[in-house]
């Protein structure tokens, strides 16, 4: 045994050693985080970017911020587990619980001056096995890219009409989306609308048959074109209003339409259509039974985040479902904290 | 007992090196992944909810392994605050690989996620859906994360410093290697 108290000589260098490694871990550990990189894409820049200037609103999803919840059944026609193994695709009725709801970060946003209205939606089997989802309502998605979208929510912020022809000009993609939101009819109700997943999935069957798929609800209730203008008269939350008058006097419907890619379709961008002749098989009926109250609703405290995927479900090469949900989770923590903000009884509020 | 062990046994030192790895990769996955929203975030979420599950199981064994076998004496000219600190931290590194794996079960159950591990194996929730349970424990989760990893880089620099330093045989008790049989004051 050596003596105590008495270093070899080399402990100085021992001692830098040691240091190096130390320090080393930690820059390591720091660059992982992102401490050392400003430019990488955060869910927490993404979260920064879709806040208006008027502040985060607390208590409420970053986007689709304004909402109202729903119970329903899906029933399976059992025509889909030709395409996936998913259990809720086997004939039968399944529980549903999901949440109508706007494109925007303003949860008092007056309803005619959304654009987008969306729909999320988790489907259980049985056994438990969740499929959460959110679809919207244009026919494709504004961008190719997460980095795009965060590009276009930046653009869109500003007060300079010059950026978003610059944002227009980087990414061509955007034209499909903006002839839509300029042209496409609005209607009065959420129960007329069709709600798209766009971002494309892989659906396996049990003979492990694999298919790109995306998919569709289809409203039973038809469409009625109505003006911007004549929205803004019915109030600003006549959505809200029309789909609980609906579901009280019948409950509402929506086919469920799979779309399957066929090879070398796009199934990496959301931005661009798929051909219209491309095969369709409708797999089921989302029949919405009652509506409740976002504050104190079942949808309340679910994130629908699309990639809670059943067996025979998976993600494809298309890079939005992995930023939503790394964003829609920092999204769920933040306004779980916040909750005290957005008070689950009316009287409670000031 | 008539002889305190020199150094751990076999198994003991493979289950410390197999869980050194693998907590060192939950804390880099852990940073990584939730500042990130490209494709890697999913196969990191599922690595680190997997891997976090079969560490909670590796500890329960290693404790029970440390219970039954026992740890080599520390060097008896040590000083006695070096030896509290010694014993302290590895207390805490215990509490801590106990109940991190705990606290992300707990606060994916309270946001009412599914838990679904590689594989497609769920695990059952115990808690229900609260807010406040999930923000306490997420809040818990990350910062006594990144504590972790600061304790980890002090053992870390402390074992070093054992092995490169002082050379009191300490990292002996513990290193991978097979070790030459050292000389016994007898001989």
């Amino acid at each position: 045994m050596k003596p105590p108290g008495r270093l070899p000589r080399s402990s100085l260098g021992s001692l830098i050693l040691i240091a190096t490694v130390i320090g080393c871990s930690a820059a390591a550990f720091a660059y992982t985080a992102g401490w050392l990189s400003p430019g990488r894409l955060t869910p927490d820049r993404m979260i920064a970017a879709l806040t208006p200037p008027s502040g985060p609103p607390l208590g409420h999803r970053r986007n689709h911020a304004k909402g109202i919840c729903f119970a329903g059944t899906f029933e399976a026609n059992g025509n889909g587990v030709e395409l996936s193994r998913a259990k809720v695709f086997a004939q039968g009725r399944y529980p549903v619980l999901g949440r109508f709801n706007l494109g925007t970060a303003d949860p008092s946003a007056v309803d005619a001056t959304v654009r987008v209205r969306g729909i999320g939606l988790q489907i259980s089997a049985a056994d438990g096995e969740e499929w959460r989802m959110a679809l919207i309502n244009p026919p494709v998605f504004a961008v190719a890219t997460p980095d795009a979208f965060h590009d276009l929510l930046v653009a869109a912020g500003k007060k300079d009409p010059e950026a978003m022809k610059a944002f227009s000009h980087a990414n061509p993609e955007f034209a499909a989306f903006a002839a839509w939101a300029k042209a496409a009819p609005w209607t009065a109700s959420y129960a007329e609308e069709p709600y798209n997943s766009l971002n494309s999935f892989v659906f396996t069957n049990a003979k492990g048959d694999e298919h790109a798929v995306r998919w569709s609800l289809v409203p039973t209730a038809a469409p009625v074109p109505v003006a911007q203008a004549d929205l803004e008269k019915l109030g600003p939350d006549f959505l809200e209003q029309d789909i609980t008058a609906r579901v009280q006097s019948a409950p509402q419907r929506w086919t469920m339409v799979t779309i399957v890619a066929d090879p070398g379709d796009p199934t990496a961008d959301p931005s661009r259509p798929w051909p219209e002749n491309r095969r369709k098989v409708q797999v089921g009926t989302l029949v919405v039974e009652r509506i409740e109250a976002e504050r104190d609703g079942p949808c309340r405290d679910i994130n629908f985040d699309p990639t809670v995927l059943p067996q025979g479900v998976r993600v494809s090469d298309d890079p939005f479902p992995a930023a939503r949900s790394s964003v829609y989770r920092r999204s769920y923590d933040l306004r779980a904290a916040e909750a005290r903000d957005y008070p689950r009884t009316e009287a409670a509020e000031p | 007992m008539t002889s305190a062990p020199h150094r751990f046994a076999p198994i003991q030192r493979l289950l410390h090196w197999l869980m050194a790895v693998c907590i060192l990769v939950m804390l880099f996955v852990g940073v990584g992944m939730v500042s990130t929203v490209a494709p890697k975030y999913l196969p990191l979420i599922e690595i680190h909810k997997t891997l976090g599950l079969a560490l909670l199981f590796l500890v329960l064994i290693r404790l029970a392994l440390r219970l039954r076998f026992g740890a080599p004496p520390l060097p008896a000219d040590l000083p006695p605050a070096v030896k509290l600190g010694a014993r302290l931290s590895h207390l805490l590194l215990y509490g801590f690989m106990m109940i991190m794996p705990l606290l992300g079960l707990g606060m994916l159950w309270a946001a009412a996620y599914p838990v679904v591990l590689y594989g497609g194996i769920q695990v059952t929730a115990l808690l229900p859906q609260s807010d406040g349970v999930h923000t306490l424990l997420w809040n818990a989760h990350v910062y006594l994360g990144l504590a972790l990893f600061a304790l980890v880089l002090l053992h870390l620099a402390a074992a070093l410093f054992h092995a490169l330093i002082r050379r009191d045989g300490v990292f002996a008790t513990i290193s991978p290697l097979p070790q030459r049989e050292r000389m016994k004051p007898a001989e």
